[in-house]
C-alpha cells in the first residue's frame, strides 16, 4: 500500500488537488451568488437576503437544496443528446479552465513532496484558456438550439454571434502582455512584472510599467471578458425583458443550475486573468523592502472579526446572536495567530495567495458593481461596439506595445 | 514513442472517410464540413512528418492551411445563406441551375 | 504498451468515431458536432506529437471560430434532417469507383512508404522541443516565412470582402 503510494505520488497529489480545488471554486461560487445579492440590493437600497441564517448566510445552501429537489421536466421536441450535453459542456469546460491558474508562487512541502498551487502550467497556459474559452460558445449555441422553443434559439443565436466577436478583441488585447513577457506561461508572464523602477511593487505591473504601459489592453480585455461571460451590459443572451431568460429558457432544476455556476465560474476565471496579465497576480503592490507588508493578512483579519462579533451581539434573531460572535472570534483568532512569530513561515506563505484571492475579490465586485449599475446594451450598439472600437483599439495597442518593446531592446 | 507510420496510415483513414462524406452527403453544409475533416487529415499527415524530420516547416504549413480554411468558411457560408436564401433548400441536387 | 501509444490509440479511435459519425448523422448539428470531437481529438495527437502551438490553433481557430460559424448558420437557416434524393443517378457508381481507386492509391503509398520510415528511424531526428517549439515556430513564421505570412492577411481581407458582398442583402 504505501509502495503504491509513494509510486503514483504526483497522480495521487494531483487527484487531491483537483478534489480540493473543486471544493473551493464551488464554495466561493454559492458564496458569490450571496455578495452578488447582497451587493447589488444595498446598492438598490434594499437589504437583500436576510431570512435563511444570519444576514441570510445560508441563502447559497438553500438555494443549492431547491435546484437539487425542483422537478426537471424535460420539454417536448427537444433534442434529448445535445439538450442533456449542453449544460455538462458549459459547467466541464467554465471548470476546467480554472486547472491552469497558478495561486501562489511557492510550493508547499508535505510528506517529502513538492506540491504547487496550480493543477497543471503547461507553457502555453494562455493559449490553453483561450482554447477552453473559445469552445465554451458551443455550452449556449447547443443548448439554445436543442430546446426547440423560439426565445431559446434567439437569444443563443446573439449570444453565439457576440462571443465570436468579441473574442478576437479578448485574444489581441493580450498580445501587449505576451509582447512584454515573452512567454505564454502564467508563471512567467507573474515573473516578468517582479522587476519594477525604483523597487515600489506596483510600478512593475504590466498596467503601469513600462516599455508601453497596458492601460488599453487591460481596458479592452475586461470589457471584452464581460462580454465573453455573458454578463451586464453584455447579457444579450438572457435578457429577461424580451427573451424570457435567454438560452436556459426551457432547463430548470440542476441543469438550470450547471449553467449558472458556469457563467459564475467564468467570471472567477477572468478575474484571475485579469490580476495575472495586468496587475501582477501574486506580487505586492508595495516596496520590496517594506516588510510591515507581511502583517496586513492579520491588520485586515483582526478588525473584520471584531466588527463581526459585535455586529453579531446586536443582531435581532437568536441564531445570529449565537453564530456570529463565534464566526467573528475565529476571524479574529486567525489573525492573531498569523501575527505571532512562531507562525511567520505560515505569513509568508501565503503573502502571494492573499494578494492574488484580493484582486481577484476587487474584480467580482467590479462585475457585481457593473451590474448594479449599467443599463443593457441593444444588439446593433454591441456588435458596433466591439467591432468598431475595442478591435480597432486593441490591435492599436499590439502596435505601440511592439513598437516600444523593440525600441528599448535595440535603440 | 508513437511510429511515424501510425499517423500517416489515421491521416489516411480520416481522408478516406471525409471523401466519402463528401460523396455521401445530400446537405450543401455537410458536405462542407467534409472538406474540412480531410484537410484536417492533411494536417495531421503535415504535424507527423514535421515531428519526423525533426524540421517546423510542417507545423508552419499547418497554420497557413488553418487560416486559408477559415478565409474558406467564410466566403463558403457566405455562399450557402445566400443559395439557402434563393433556393429555400439546402440540397445540393435542389440547386442545379448554373444562376442563381 | 507504452502510455503514449495506449493515448494514441484512444485518441485515433475517438475521431475515426467521429468521421463515421459525421457520415452516419442525419441532422447538420450532429455531424458538426461529429467534427469537432475529431477536431479535438486531433489537437489531441497534436499535443502527442509536442506540437502544443498547433495544438492550440487547432482547437481555437477550428474548434472555436470555424465550427461555432458552421453551427451558427445551421441554427440561423434552421437546417433540418436531411432528404436522401438521388436526382443524379449517374454519380453514384463512378463515384464508388474513383473512391475506391483513391483508397487504394492511398494504401498503396502508405504502405510503400512504411519501409522507408523504418529505415530513417535511425538518424538523429530531433523532435521538436516542447519549450522552444513555439519560440521556434514564431522565429520562422516572421522570419523565414513572414512574405506568405503576409499574404495570408491580404487573402482573409478578401474573403471578408466577399463574405459582406455574398450575403448583403440589396433593398
Amino acid at each position: 500500500m504505501i509502495d503504491f503510494l509513494s509510486a503514483h505520488a504526483e497522480i495521487i497529489i494531483t487527484l487531491i488537488k483537483i478534489v480540493l480545488l473543486l471544493f473551493i471554486v464551488l464554495t466561493v461560487n454559492a458564496y458569490l451568488t450571496w455578495f452578488e445579492r447582497k451587493v447589488v440590493a444595498h446598492m438598490q437600497s434594499r437589504w437583500g437576503p436576510h431570512r435563511v441564517g444570519p444576514h441570510g448566510l445560508l441563502q447559497p445552501l438553500a438555494d443549492g437544496a431547491k435546484f437539487l429537489l425542483k422537478e426537471d421536466p424535460t420539454p417536448a421536441g427537444v433534442d434529448k443528446f445535445v439538450y442533456f450535453l449542453a449544460p455538462l459542456l458549459a459547467l466541464g469546460l467554465a471548470l476546467t479552465s480554472i486547472a491552469v491558474i497558478p495561486f501562489g508562487p511557492d510550493p508547499i512541502r508535505v510528506l517529502g513532496h513538492q506540491v504547487y498551487l496550480y493543477i497543471a502550467n503547461p507553457s502555453i497556459g494562455l493559449l490553453v484558456l483561450f482554447a477552453i474559452t473559445a469552445l465554451g460558445v458551443y455550452g449556449v449555441a447547443l443548448a439554445g438550439w436543442s430546446s426547440n422553443s423560439k426565445y431559446p434559439l434567439l437569444g443563443s443565436l446573439r449570444s453565439s454571434a457576440q462571443m465570436i466577436s468579441y473574442e478576437l478583441a479578448l485574444t489581441l488585447s493580450v498580445v501587449g502582455v505576451l509582447l512584454m513577457a515573452n512567454s505564454f506561461n502564467l508563471t512567467e508572464i507573474i515573473n516578468a512584472q517582479s522587476h519594477p523602477a525604483w523597487g515600489v511593487g506596483i510600478l512593475g505591473w504590466n498596467i503601469f510599467s513600462g516599455p508601453f504601459p497596458q492601460i488599453l489592453g487591460f481596458f479592452c480585455f475586461f470589457i471584452a471578458a464581460i462580454a465573453e461571460t455573458n454578463r451586464v451590459p453584455f447579457d444579450l443572451a438572457e435578457a429577461e425583458s424580451e427573451l424570457v431568460a435567454g438560452f436556459h429558457t426551457e432547463y430548470s432544476s440542476f441543469k438550470f443550475a450547471m449553467f449558472f455556476i458556469a457563467e459564475y465560474t467564468s467570471m472567477i476565471t477572468v478575474s484571475c486573468l485579469c490580476s495575472i496579465l495586468f496587475f501582477g497576480g501574486w506580487l505586492s503592490p508595495f516596496p520590496q523592502s517594506w516588510t510591515f507588508t507581511y502583517y496586513l493578512p492579520s491588520l485586515l483579519l483582526i478588525p473584520s472579526g471584531l466588527w463581526v462579533i459585535w455586529d453579531g451581539i446586536r443582531y435581532e434573531t437568536i441564531w445570529g446572536r449565537l453564530i456570529l460572535p463565534g464566526i467573528g472570534t475565529v476571524i479574529a483568532l486567525l489573525g492573531l495567530a498569523l501575527a505571532l512569530p512562531q507562525l511567520q513561515f505560515v505569513n509568508v506563505f501565503i503573502q502571494g495567495p492573499f494578494w492574488l484571492l484580493g484582486k481577484i475579490l476587487v474584480f467580482l465586485f467590479v462585475y457585481v458593481w457593473m451590474r448594479g449599475t449599467l443599463p443593457r446594451f441593444r444588439y446593433d450598439q454591441l456588435m458596433a461596439f466591439g467591432w468598431k472600437l475595442l478591435l480597432p483599439v486593441s490591435i492599436a495597442n499590439v502596435v505601440l506595445t511592439a513598437f516600444f518593446v523593440l525600441l528599448r531592446s535595440n535603440p | 514513442m508513437v511510429p511515424t507510420t501510425y499517423y500517416i496510415a489515421l491521416s489516411a483513414v480520416l481522408f478516406g472517410l471525409g471523401v466519402l462524406a463528401f460523396i455521401f452527403k445530400r446537405n450543401i453544409i455537410t458536405i462542407f464540413m467534409s472538406i474540412e475533416l480531410m484537410l484536417n487529415a492533411v494536417n495531421l499527415a503535415f504535424v507527423a512528418f514535421s515531428q519526423r524530420t525533426g524540421k517546423l516547416d510542417g507545423q508552419i504549413f499547418v497554420l497557413f492551411v488553418i487560416i486559408v480554411a477559415a478565409a474558406e468558411a467564410a466566403v463558403g457560408l457566405g455562399i450557402i445563406i445566400l443559395i439557402a436564401r434563393n433556393r429555400q433548400s439546402l440540397n445540393v441536387e435542389r440547386v442545379d441551375l448554373l444562376k442563381l | 504498451m507504452s502510455a503514449q501509444l495506449l493515448v494514441f490509440f484512444i485518441l485515433a479511435a475517438l475521431s475515426v468515431i467521429g468521421a463515421l459519425s459525421l457520415i452516419f448523422q442525419k441532422h447538420p448539428i450532429h455531424s458538426a458536432l461529429s467534427l469537432i470531437v475529431v477536431m479535438v481529438a486531433l489537437a489531441g495527437l497534436y499535443l502527442l506529437m509536442g506540437a502544443e502551438f498547433v495544438a492550440a490553433v487547432q482547437i481555437i481557430v477550428y474548434g472555436g471560430a470555424i465550427m461555432v460559424l458552421f453551427v451558427f448558420v445551421i441554427m440561423l437557416l434552421n437546417a433540418g434532417l436531411e432528404e436522401h434524393t438521388s436526382i443524379s443517378k449517374m454519380a453514384g457508381f463512378p463515384g464508388i469507383l474513383l473512391a475506391l481507386a483513391l483508397t487504394g492509391f492511398v494504401a498503396a503509398t502508405v504502405a510503400r512508404s512504411a519501409g522507408l520510415f523504418v529505415q530513417v528511424a535511425g538518424d538523429n531526428g530531433k523532435i521538436p522541443g516542447t519549450l522552444s517549439s513555439t519560440r521556434e515556430l514564431s522565429n520562422m513564421i516572421f522570419r523565414n516565412f513572414a512574405y506568405p505570412f503576409e499574404l495570408t492577411s491580404i487573402l482573409i481581407l478578401i474573403a471578408i470582402l466577399g463574405a459582406i458582398v455574398l450575403a448583403h442583402r440589396e433593398n
